[in-house]
């Protein structure tokens, strides 16, 4: 029998975890209802809400680590409580959840230092300011949750934070569509999150963690399945995996810090979470393993790619980051001790590519908001601070030791080789591909960039460095870029911390097809092809313009033309179907209606008038809604007797 | 305080208001404006006392009280509230001075009398109180009849463009189910032993044949009225027609008495019939679900979007009352309140839009976030509890009946969620083409949209938004008045809820 989950309840100072989702709910409530007399302080309001949870956060983190039971429950209030569904209002403050508090909250406060300069000269900084809050608020209520109807809210919560920031410059079309894009995508992974928290209701009768988690040995394995695949459906929504990645490059439309902190660091990292915090669910079964495996190393493959074939600076930085995550679904799917070092991985990226997104703010600063790498180059001259802080991300990235990357993603490549069928070449060299296509990509990202002759459009004249209150946190996050994962990986530290949660890394002989120090060479040998490639082909610069391009390239920069399969599968046929639906509610059965009260003599004659007499398409719509009906009892009858 | 006769005058009370009101003087239209909205006040004050004096957890009816009125026939004007009407009640109470607020100028863009207007919708608080309070069917059928006149007045006098057309529409349509239940109640009467005693003919037998017959004698009235789908093409029509305020009593309140109908009378007194017809009262729901939203991405006029919804969302109603658990139960009867502020709130935000604009076309909009951020943001939130986004009140109901009928029935529960995603699309299209994008020049040259909300409109919104919050995260005080009323409705059908399929385990570990 597997040892039982069971959560402590919470005494002392953690009684206070709710504060965590309070305050900067709180704040963004106040930046949003006093409007505009807020303007001239409202920013420093949402810093402040933002350094206090943190401090809050790192308290807490201490009280954790003093607790024999590494973890603490809160009820609230009864949220819903109907018949023999109960949902509390409940929080679960443990080593997964705080460090996702410390991550969220860290990471969050420096990057709302760079936006009060960054957003300075935006007349809507304090309604940006209220909506980082909001996000604030429903990430930590996502990773704090203690059953998955609170994570739901969360999810959805942060979803709406996304959106607004998306579109926060509303008046752009391009931003009001991508806003709704990644709205409407992330619906589609939400359904399926709502179905799973279904079927833990009519299965297990429960949605708290503990007890689903308990209850999970008594599932049949068909069930498990197709529970998994629907949170996985969730989490590929929210983090931008096959095959719903398509919104996240779109939403780079909305400011750039919004790209770094939701974008990059937290937000698009909660199908880890989720697929990490519901680890006895996937490890329960291996097909779903396989399946998460999958979409991990296809996505991540994808992102590499697509991001090596774009021109837009942030664009770029997006397709790594589903790259990225990439690696981390290939870590959690792997699952054992590899649930383990796809947080790291997380946490460790989280530093770099925020660290890589307001590094491209700053250049864009610079440049008159230009994003076109294409018309960069030689800026390391001109902005010493942005170009070595984004060098120590770059170098985290591909993963150069001893930096945060190397010890974070080598060892889910190493993991991925674990394996003991030719599985282990698949998966293994897809991550090993993927870590040479990503030293290529960042490195022709950097060196165009930065190195090689000016290719400036004829407005610019002197890019600047930019002001203190962005350059200091590019200089935290680059210290962490180098550092994190370094003293992450010290000594199993992180990996111990979240065992309690994770589950203990099964000890023994690895039996994979390659031996660890021969999988270590291989991956600094592609890195290094790869960096040096990019070096080799970029040094002197490129053309100013997009050139004709082979196959692969024309379909990377398409998107590997997943745009076009949504627009030809769901937008076009959706658009039509609407219309024709529209018509035929006007001809059809309000045409029918109308016509009978008409023929019936029912008095009025501005009814008759309505009458089209097109007894045809009176006959055609009465037998469309006769078998729309009799499709739908069928479907209702099938239900029933299942 | 119990023993006050609570609902005959919260019933006759908005009628003497709305008599006062008419006969003021036509040419005292702020009068009659203030008297009808200190009239609705106290109607609200009376309606908390009594949410305040029920007992939760006492009667299933309470504040019964009973008055002869054709002994002969059997017919008696009795009243008597359960958790269900109470609910309903206080909605209305808390609307009706919201609209009336929301339609202070409405009335004098029409050349028809101010005060009449704000009469006719305290006639129409009388009635919709009525036919809630009602617990003698014949009373409720004349409730239920009688509530068409003043609403054919609101829209046929006062409306906007095909006002007439709607108005007649919709006035035969819910004749003709009217006339139905008519059929119905006599059938009724004539079964169950001369009367129309609410409490006396639940308790009597009907045979197989009969009870489906009577079933969809009621049914057929309530599904029109509700409306479900394919009785629902008079709703667009109407609520496009009806002038803002109306339109948010017609769609909040009016409709809701359909699916009130439907758990007060076919439910508890046709059980049998309930059942066997069920198959296809789902099925008719959730085409309801996906149809109209679909319907609604499609529009291009705002109070017909609207309109649309409210079809998709009665479809979750529809859904939730015939799945037969307690979960989805309470979640319908709290979509019933739920949707009531959201889309009342949408209706009023929407008509306020439209009355600065002059049109209610969204493409005569585009970007007038820039112009009226208060009021977009405002139409923003009412969006968000539309598509019943996690903090708001709606949430909670559509979890509710999602997660109560996927125990019983999956594939209807798996295709509801689904309504979900279309949701989403009507409600951020229409956001984005009304206030987000490139600014459309002709709005600048209208001198409404130069006004973001005043006063008066931010006090009819601030309500909403905050009984939407406060229930989006505390649903239990409203949770709690629903759970028995629908437990016994679900004991008066015979059905439980489904154990926890692998449960046993569960019950182990506690």
């Amino acid at each position: 029998m597997e040892e039982t989950v069971q959560y402590a309840g919470a005494t002392g100072l953690l009684g206070s975890v709710w504060l965590l989702v309070a305050i900067p709910l709180v704040s963004a409530a106040i930046l949003l209802l006093l409007g505009r007399r807020a303007d001239r302080w409202g920013h420093w309001l949402g810093v402040a809400a933002i350094g206090a949870a943190f401090v809050l956060g790192l308290t807490f983190f201490f009280q954790l680590r003093g607790l024999e039971n590494k973890s603490v429950e809160l009820s609230l209030w009864d949220f819903i409580a109907v018949g023999d569904l109960r949902v509390d209002f409940g929080l679960l403050f443990d080593p997964l959840a705080a460090v996702f508090v410390l991550l969220i909250t860290g990471v969050g406060f420096l990057i709302h230092l760079y936006a009060v300069e960054y957003m300075a000269h935006d007349e809507g900084r304090r309604r940006f300011f209220a909506y980082f809050n909001l996000f604030v608020a429903a990430m930590l209520l996502l990773v704090l949750g203690n059953n998955y109807v609170m994570l739901y809210f969360g999810w959805e919560g942060v979803g709406l934070a996304s959106y607004l920031l998306i579109s926060f410059w509303y008046g752009r079309p391009s931003a009001a569509t991508a806003g709704k894009k990644a709205f409407l995508m992330n619906r589609v992974g939400d359904t399926g999150l709502a179905i799973g928290i279904f079927i833990m209701f009519a299965t297990l009768g429960t949605t708290q963690y503990d007890e689903v988690f308990n209850g999970v040995g008594s599932l049949t394995g068909t069930t498990v399945l197709v529970l998994g695949l629907l949170l996985l459906l969730g989490a590929a929504g929210k983090s931008g995996q096959f095959p719903l990645q398509a919104w996240l490059p779109d939403a780079m439309e909305g400011p750039t810090p919004v790209s770094a902190l939701i974008h990059a660091a937290t937000m698009v990292t909660a199908g880890v979470y989720l697929i990490a915090r519901s680890n006895p669910v996937f490890s329960a079964n291996s097909t779903l393993q396989l399946v998460v495996v999958s979409v991990g190393a296809l996505t991540l493959l994808m992102g590499c790619i697509i991001g090596a074939a774009k021109d837009d600076i942030k664009r770029v930085l997006a397709w790594s980051t589903v790259s990225q995550i990439g690696y981390m679904f290939l870590g959690v799917g792997l699952g054992g001790g590899a649930y383990a070092l796809a947080i790291i991985h997380l946490l460790a990226h989280g530093f770099f590519k925020a660290n890589m997104f307001l590094g491209a703010g700053s250049v864009m600063h610079g440049m008159k908001d230009q994003v076109d790498i294409r018309r960069f180059g030689g800026l390391s001259k001109h902005m010493k601070i942005t170009w070595l802080t984004f060098m120590m991300g770059w170098l985290a990235i591909i993963g150069l030791p001893p930096l945060s990357g190397y010890f974070s993603k080598e060892p889910i490549i190493a993991s991925a080789f674990d394996r003991e069928d030719w599985t282990a070449w698949l998966f293994g060299g897809a991550a090993l591909l993927g870590a040479g296509l990503t030293a290529f990509y960042m490195t022709r990202l950097f060196v165009l960039t930065f190195h090689g002759p000016k290719r400036w459009t004829e407005d610019i004249e002197h890019p600047h460095e930019s002001p203190k209150l962005m350059t200091i946190p590019l200089i935290l996050l680059a210290a962490g870029s180098v550092v994190a994962g370094g003293l992450m990986a010290w000594n199993d530290g992180v990996a111990s911390w979240l065992s309690p949660v994770l589950g203990e890394e099964a000890a023994g002989e690895a039996h994979g097809v390659l031996s660890h120090t021969v999988i270590t060479i291989l991956s600094l040998l592609v890195t290094v092809l790869g960096a040096g490639l990019a070096w080799f082909l970029f040094r002197t610069g490129t053309a100013t313009a997009p050139q004709p391009a082979g196959v692969l390239v024309t379909a990377a920069r398409r998107n590997l033309y997943a745009d076009a399969v949504n627009e030809a599968v769901f937008e076009k046929p959706g658009i039509f179907l609407t219309r024709a639906l529209v018509f035929l509610d006007n001809r059809g059965i309000d045409g029918l209606v109308n016509g009978l009260a008409a023929a019936v003599g029912g008095g009025s004659g501005r009814l008759r008038r309505m009458q089209t007499g097109f007894v045809r398409s009176y006959a055609t719509s009465i037998l469309a809604g006769v078998l729309l009906v009799m499709a739908a009892f069928l479907a209702v009858q099938a239900g029933w007797l299942a | 305080m119990s023993n006050f006769p609570f609902l005959s005058v919260l019933t006759v009370a908005p009628l003497v208001g709305a008599l006062v009101v008419a006969f003021l003087p036509r040419h005292r239209p702020e009068l009659a404006k203030q008297v009808a909205f200190a009239w609705s006040l106290l109607v609200l004050v009376l309606s908390v006392v009594m949410w305040v004096s029920f007992n939760a957890g006492g009667d299933r009816f309470q504040f019964r009280e009973s008055y002869s009125w054709i002994p002969n026939w059997g017919v008696s004007f009795t009243f008597a509230a359960d958790g269900i009407a109470l609910v309903m009640l206080m909605l209305i109470a808390v609307l009706v001075p919201l609209v009336i607020l929301a339609s202070w100028h409405d009335a004098e863009s029409s050349k028809r009398s101010v005060p009449v207007y704000f009469a006719l919708l305290l006639v129409l608080e009388c009635t919709m109180i009525g036919v809630f309070a009602a617990a003698d069917v014949f009373l409720f059928y004349v409730f239920f009849e009688v509530m068409l006149v003043p609403m054919y007045f609101l829209i046929g006098s006062y409306g906007g463009h095909q006002r007439q057309y709607a108005a007649v529409k919709f006035f035969l349509y819910s004749l003709v189910g009217g006339l139905f239940m008519l059929a119905a109640v006599i059938g009724l009467w004539v079964v169950g032993g001369k009367t129309f005693d609410w409490q006396a003919l639940s308790q009597v037998d009907i045979s197989t044949g009969t009870e489906r017959w009577l079933f969809l004698g009621f049914f057929l009235a309530f599904a029109i009225k509700a409306p479900f789908f394919p009785f629902h093409t008079w709703l667009p029509d109407a609520g496009g027609a009806a002038p803002a305020g109306a339109a948010a009593l017609l769609v909040g309140v009016l409709d809701k008495v359909g699916t009130f109908g439907i758990l007060r009378y076919c439910l508890p007194l046709f059980p049998e019939a309930s059942k066997w017809f069920a198959p296809w009262a789902l099925a008719l729901g959730v085409i309801g679900i996906v149809y109209a939203a679909l319907l609604a991405v499609g529009q291009n006029d705002l109070k017909r979007l609207v309109s649309y919804t409210s079809i998709a969302h009665f479809g979750f109603i529809g859904v939730g009352i015939f799945a037969f658990t307690t979960q989805a139960g309470t979640g319908a009867v709290l979509y019933m309140l739920n949707h009531g502020l959201a889309t009342g709130l949408l209706f009023l935000v929407v008509g306020m839009l439209i009355s600065r604009r002059g049109s209610a076309l969204i493409s005569d909009f585009g970007g007038a976030g820039k112009l009226v951020p208060v009021l977009a943001g405002v139409l923003f939130f009412a969006g968000l509890a539309s598509l019943a986004l996690p903090g708001t009140a709606p949430f909670i109901s559509e979890f509710l009946v999602l997660i109560g009928t996927f125990t019983v029935n999956k594939p209807v529960a798996v295709i509801a969620t689904l309504g979900i995603i279309l949701a989403a699309a009507y409600v951020l299209w229409m956001v984005q083409r009304t206030t987000q994008g490139t600014l459309n020049p002709a709005l600048t040259e209208v001198d409404g949209m130069r006004r973001d909300l005043n006063l008066r409109e931010k006090v009819v919104v601030a309500p909403l938004i905050a009984l939407i919050v406060l229930l989006g995260f505390y649903p239990k005080p409203v949770t709690d008045v629903i759970n028995p009323a629908v437990q016994a409705t679900m004991d008066d059908i015979g059905r439980t809820d489904p154990a926890p399929s692998v449960g046993t385990v569960q019950e182990a570990h506690r």
